[in-house]
């Protein structure tokens, strides 16, 4: 069979990387549902599903000088770009050590600034105008990156969304806005939301590229994202990219999906899973072996293992730090 | 009349079912509400027995929302929206301040909006920052809206059926920390529960306590406490609608007692409270032998899980208060 990574310029271990993210992600994701379920951790809001998506796109991007600001799911994205297991457990205990917001802020608003992570909050499709905003900087900067946005098919139906988008394409910026559809928004489906396709077929109306990708092929998000870099680079532009999978997981821990969707349809969707294909993929071109597999596996759990027991043994948040940062310490 | 034992959150679904049901006119929008009933579960069933074309599942986005159930209340429809959290009624902020409030009063009443906005407010149910907000003081500053805030689910249904009967957009505001806290019996036939009228819950001579939503409850715990520790004798008013709100029932019971504490969530600077104290102030000066003391959220965002509970005002810093006050 063909070869499709080496096709696209990437090599054996850039390949692997990308995959190993993929499943760090979904692992430590598994392990937080557990943590969850065992009462230690409040809240989960899971990636299962979009890893491929996100460990595709991260790795068409420059970790040392692009901006991403990625949404609550984005797990595969801020682990490529340097947020660690146990920075992500640290959050989910609401530890002090948190690198997102010393415990203050939902597990899944990422944000580092050392990482080039741009913090998010709470309310969808906010991030989409600070990207063109970002991306306006960087050009004014005259530097080669861009800024790389995500957010879901629901949230695109954001006054946001058309703000920044429009704002970003008439001023021809570096950033590339990647839709990640899951096919729910909570338990609303697609065809709920929007009266296209493709949210990808929005992009014409901003006179920008938009092309609708398999989600579950982390190769193909690969190749669109890099183009989507290149022509950015080249000044021409953001671009609207559109990586379809599925939601696995209920919308968060404190949802049951099974009030609004079957478990055949899950499982069904569970058929084409990436880490599986993308698997059988590694293991086609030889690049991994069931025991790699294996290997692999327990080299990660044994981080997730690690991460989880140091941030269970971090402490909590002083509370004579309660009123801190609200303004610049000593400055109101 | 019969009654069941059932929480606030079934209160208000009750009162959701008999508005539909007397009502054709009457329908239902917002995120989740269909098939699965509301992320609270307040739209349970409703779905089912009224259908797509009166529970609406919109798209993704509060303006749309609330923007077009604008239009449907001018065009004879009475819509009762859900917002899934009161901090993200931001998108549609604008329609509901620039237009629901005041389109009665720019058109000298040709237009008028019957609508009601549902949504849940409040922390401590460890649904961090925007999911824990208790914002009621961005919408006591828009005449043109009226603000209702139940403390029990006897008042969330009565005070829900007269907020769907008024003629003007009311913001109806949902403690989610009350939801599913306790029971209280309700009747089962519908019944209104005047808007702008606040209910004396517990009497007392030495000190009223003003609050809403479920610092009511912390407000009598803390008078409970304080009677029996120290014999002060502590008055508790829900204000039940924060806006308009019913100062002569504040005012009433401050000549009586002498004394004040507001509580609120919210944080303290600009909060309701200190126009309640304002109020008390200006009409009852003569009559106070303490300051009115605030409890309030403090001015910080809120904060997740572990230090949620030290943002959070409860019956001790309330207890903190009267002392206070008893002992100025
Ligand atoms: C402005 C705003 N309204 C409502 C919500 C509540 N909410 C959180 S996630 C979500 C669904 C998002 O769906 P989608 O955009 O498809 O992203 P997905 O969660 O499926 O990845 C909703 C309604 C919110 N966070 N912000
Ligand atoms: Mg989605």
């Amino acid at each position: 069979m063909t070869n499709r990574h080496q096709e696209l310029g990437m090599s054996d271990e850039h390949v692997m990387e990308m995959y190993r993210t993929m499943l760090t992600a979904r692992m430590l994701d598994e392990r937080l549902w557990l943590l969850n379920r065992a009462g230690k951790i409040p809240f989960v809001i899971s990636c299962q599903g979009q890893e491929a998506a996100q460990a595709g796109a991260s790795a068409a991007l420059d970790t040392t000088v692009d901006y991403v600001l990625p949404y609550y799911r984005d797990l595969g994205v801020v682990l490529h770009f340097g947020m660690t297991p146990e920075e992500v457990m640290l959050s989910n205990f609401a530890r002090e050590g948190d690198p997102n917001s010393g415990g203050r802020q939902m597990p899944g608003h990422f944000g580092k600034r050392e990482s080039n992570i741009v913090t998010g909050s709470s309310p969808v499709t906010t991030q989409v105008p600070h990207a063109a905003g970002i991306a306006l900087a960087l050009k004014q900067k005259k530097k080669e990156a861009v800024a790389f946005t995500t957010f879901g098919e629901g949230s695109s139906n954001q006054g946001d969304f058309h703000e920044g988008i429009n704002f970003a394409s008439v001023h021809q910026l570096p950033v590339i806005f990647m839709c990640e559809n899951n096919k729910y928004a909570i338990s609303v489906p697609l065809d709920k939301q929007l009266n296209v396709e493709h949210v990808s077929d929005r992009a014409a109306a901003y006179g920008i590229p938009g092309e609708s990708i398999d989600g579950n092929d982390p190769l193909a998000v690969y190749d669109a994202v890099k183009r989507a870099r290149e022509r950015a680079l080249r000044g021409e532009g953001p671009s609207l990219i559109e990586t379809v999978s599925y939601r696995l997981t209920p919308h968060s821990s404190d949802d049951d999906d099974m009030t609004y969707r079957s478990k055949e349809e899950v499982d069904q969707a569970r058929t084409t899973d990436a880490l599986e294909t993308f698997r059988h993929y590694l293991e086609e071109v030889s690049l991994l072996t069931p025991e790699g597999e294996e290997a692999l596996r327990s080299e990660i759990r044994a981080v997730i293992d690690e991460a989880t027991e140091a941030a269970e043994q971090a402490s909590y948040p002083d509370p004579t730090t309660l009123m801190n940062h609200v303004y610049e310490e000593g400055n109101s | 009349m019969s009654t069941r034992n059932i929480t606030m959150l079934q209160a208000v679904n009750e009162a959701m079912h008999e508005r539909m049901e007397m009502d054709s006119d009457t329908l239902l929008l917002g995120e989740d509400i269909g098939k699965n009933g509301g992320v609270f579960r307040a739209t349970d069933g409703l779905y089912e027995t009224f259908g797509p074309s009166r529970v609406i599942d919109t798209p993704l986005a509060e303006a749309g929302i609330i923007g077009s159930s604008i239009g449907l209340a001018l065009n004879g429809k009475k819509p009762i929206v859900e917002i899934q959290f009161l901090a993200f009624i931001y998108p549609g902020f604008e329609q509901l301040v620039s237009h629901a409030a005041r389109m009665r009063y720019r058109t000298r009443g040709q237009f008028h909006l019957p609508m009601v906005i549902r949504a849940p407010y409040g922390a401590g149910i460890r649904g961090p920052e925007l999911h824990s907000e208790s914002v009621e003081s961005f919408f006591v500053q828009t005449p043109g809206l009226k603000v209702v805030a139940p403390g029990n689910p006897y008042d969330a249904k009565g005070l829900f059926h007269a907020a769907v009967k008024d003629p003007d957009p009311v913001l109806f505001l949902e403690d989610t920390k009350l939801y599913r806290a306790f029971k209280q019996d309700v009747p089962a036939e519908s019944y209104e529960i005047p808007l702008g009228k606040a209910a004396v819950v517990r009497e007392g001579s030495d000190l009223t306590m003003v609050a809403w939503g479920s610092m009511v409850r912390e407000a009598v715990k803390a008078a409970e406490r304080m009677e029996k520790e120290k014999g002060w004798s502590c008055e508790v008013i829900d204000l039940r609608t924060i806006y308009p709100f019913d100062r002569e029932t504040i005012i009433e019971s401050v000549k009586k007692t002498g004394r004040a504490a507001v509580m609120h969530e919210a944080h303290k600077t600009g909060g309701l409270g200190a126009e309640i104290t304002a109020v008390i102030n200006e009409e009852a000066l003569v009559y106070l032998r303490a300051p009115v003391q605030r409890v309030a959220g403090y001015d910080v965002p809120v904060p997740q899980f572990m230090v949620e509970d030290l943002y959070l005002p409860d019956a001790g810093r309330m207890a903190n208060a009267v002392e206070k006050a008893m002992t100025f």
